[in-house]
């Protein structure tokens, strides 16, 4: 067991230290949201008025509804940028050392997506921290309530980063992710507007959001910045890491999936 | 019965239908020092790819140390110190933390570990280096730091591919000297691949393997007399008919 928990923390502290090694990776991990709420969400304030949605129990500024988006989105781009690493990695022959460590593989994907999930949270309480400055002030619980949603979704989005990783051939195609997945899953989801806003203008997008593991993560996030809990939206985000997490692993594991040759 | 550090036993292997390893059968006792020869593309980098679980195969025809790795896998690589072809060492982490970070997957306390990187670090001259970043060796202290890192967790079989490939002189023959002392001193078996022959020594065994067969066995001397040749190149181009390719 002692072996197991010594390879978890060595994970874990592999990837702080490269993160605080990388201090452009930090600043753009920051600068990203934030750019968005101060510009993007400024602009927009007046032609997106917000209803009184659950769970605000009063009138908001648009500012303050973007916000639980926009932690999804530093967790999303953090479980990208893990991928983008993975891949980096396999190519460069780092992972290498990961893979032939006497440790079975399940359990080293799970520490490697640990470890991305520790550093987006900490990513995610400086964010908080800056918006606070901007007014952006949930209840204080909810910056406790909202940890565990934030291991939950960055579990979810890391998982999602894992199973890309596991299926990228080559870090060129890297670009094509960002297109095809991390833009649709942002813009179509209720990380910008309200679901019943989207209903509005499309009922196929309408749809499409709804089922975007995407949105549940925020939605998630949002009830648990005010100290709720949406019941739905978690258990989506943990039936989507499930589902994401074991498709990772079949993907990584030398028999099957993309690592499989035939002996 | 002394157990052998690696048997390899009919290995077969393909990549779809190209089938590039044919009955591959041969063995590294312990404290051997064994080669690896053969042109490109005779399957070297795919036998370590198997002994190191990278790929996977149906059979259970590999034994670390007596331990089947189909069977017992982590068991099994527990007995592995590898250094690959390429340089695997986390440039922006200093030489000390990339060997806490191999320690750790290795099941080794810090504490211990910090010990095990001294003995390992200063048998390579490389312990005054141990805070400075990866990034700023140059490549032959960087073979060093991963060979002290291969041998950390005290295997019973280290598997060199091409470890010296791109060194100068000095560097390689320091590493060259350094695995022939271990093999002699700890009884450590170790199967090195490469394309340079004036790194096998007069005692050393030869596998010699040429589109995934093995067509010769033996040291230096006994291929040379086998193959009626006057050196270990000439044996090589006659086994391999290689010459002008």
């Amino acid at each position: 067991m002692a072996h197991y928990w010594f390879a978890l923390w060595g994970i874990v502290f592999r990837e702080l230290f490269r993160f605080v090694k990388q201090k452009e990776r930090f600043l753009s991990a920051l600068v990203r949201p934030l750019v968005w709420l101060f510009v993007f969400a400024a602009g927009f304030r007046a032609a997106l008025g917000i209803a009184i949605i659950p769970p605000y129990d009063t009138y908001i500024m648009y500012e303050v509804y973007i916000t639980p988006g926009l932690i999804g989105m530093i967790q999303l781009f953090n479980g990208m940028q893990s991928s983008l690493s993975m891949v980096y990695d396999r190519e460069m022959g780092s992972m290498r050392i990961l893979l032939v460590s006497p440790l079975p593989r399940w359990f080293l994907l799970v520490s490697k997506l640990l470890a991305g999930v520790f550093v987006s949270i900490l990513q995610v309480y400086v964010f908080l921290a800056i918006a606070w400055f901007y007014d952006i002030q949930p209840p204080v619980e909810g910056y406790l309530w909202i940890l565990p949603a934030l291991i939950l979704t960055g579990l979810m989005l890391g998982a999602l980063g894992l199973l890309l990783s596991a299926f990228i051939k080559q870090l060129e195609n890297f670009a094509g992710v960002m297109n095809f997945v991390i833009f649709p899953m942002f813009f179509m989801s209720s990380a910008l507007y309200p679901l019943w806003k989207l209903q509005e203008s499309s009922q196929i997008l309408y749809s499409i959001a709804k089922y975007n593991p995407f949105t549940q993560a925020v939605e998630f996030l949002r009830f648990a910045l005010y100290g709720q809990i949406n019941q739905e939206a978690a258990l989506a985000t943990i039936l989507a890491f499930a589902i994401f997490l074991i498709i990772a692993i079949i993907g990584y594991n030398p028999s099957k999936g993309m690592m499989k040759r035939k002996g | 019965m002394t157990i052998a550090a690696l048997e390899i036993n009919q290995l077969d292997f393909s990549y779809g239908k190209k089938q590039v390893l044919h009955g591959l059968t041969f063995n590294v006792e312990v404290g051997q020092c064994s080669f690896l020869l053969g042109p490109n593309g005779a399957g070297k980098s795919t036998l370590f790819s198997l002994i190191t679980r990278l790929y996977d195969q149906d059979k259970n025809n590999i034994r670390l140390a007596g331990i089947d790795i189909k069977a017992q896998p982590l068991k099994a690589l527990a007995q592995l110190g590898v250094v690959f072809q390429q340089t695997t060492l986390d440039l922006d982490l200093s030489v000390k933390q990339n060997l806490l970070y191999h320690a750790a997957l290795q099941g080794i306390s810090r504490k211990k570990a910090k010990i095990l990187i001294q003995q390992q670090l200063e048998q390579l001259d490389m312990f005054e280096r141990q805070n400075e970043l990866v990034r700023l060796l140059n490549g032959g202290h960087r073979r060093r730091v991963e060979i002290a890192r291969a041998l950390m967790h005290q295997p019973k079989l280290l598997l060199l591919d091409e470890p010296t490939v791109g060194l100068d002189i000095a560097s390689r023959e320091s590493i060259v000297t350094h695995v022939h002392e271990l093999c002699k001193q700890t009884g450590l078996a170790v199967l090195w691949a490469t394309h340079l022959m004036d790194e096998v020594l007069e005692n050393d065994k030869i596998i010699l393997i040429h589109q995934g067969r093995v067509k010769a066995e033996g040291t230096r001397a006994e291929i040379i007399q086998k193959t009626a040749t006057e050196s270990l190149s000439q044996a090589f181009i006659t086994l391999t008919n290689s010459r002008g390719k």
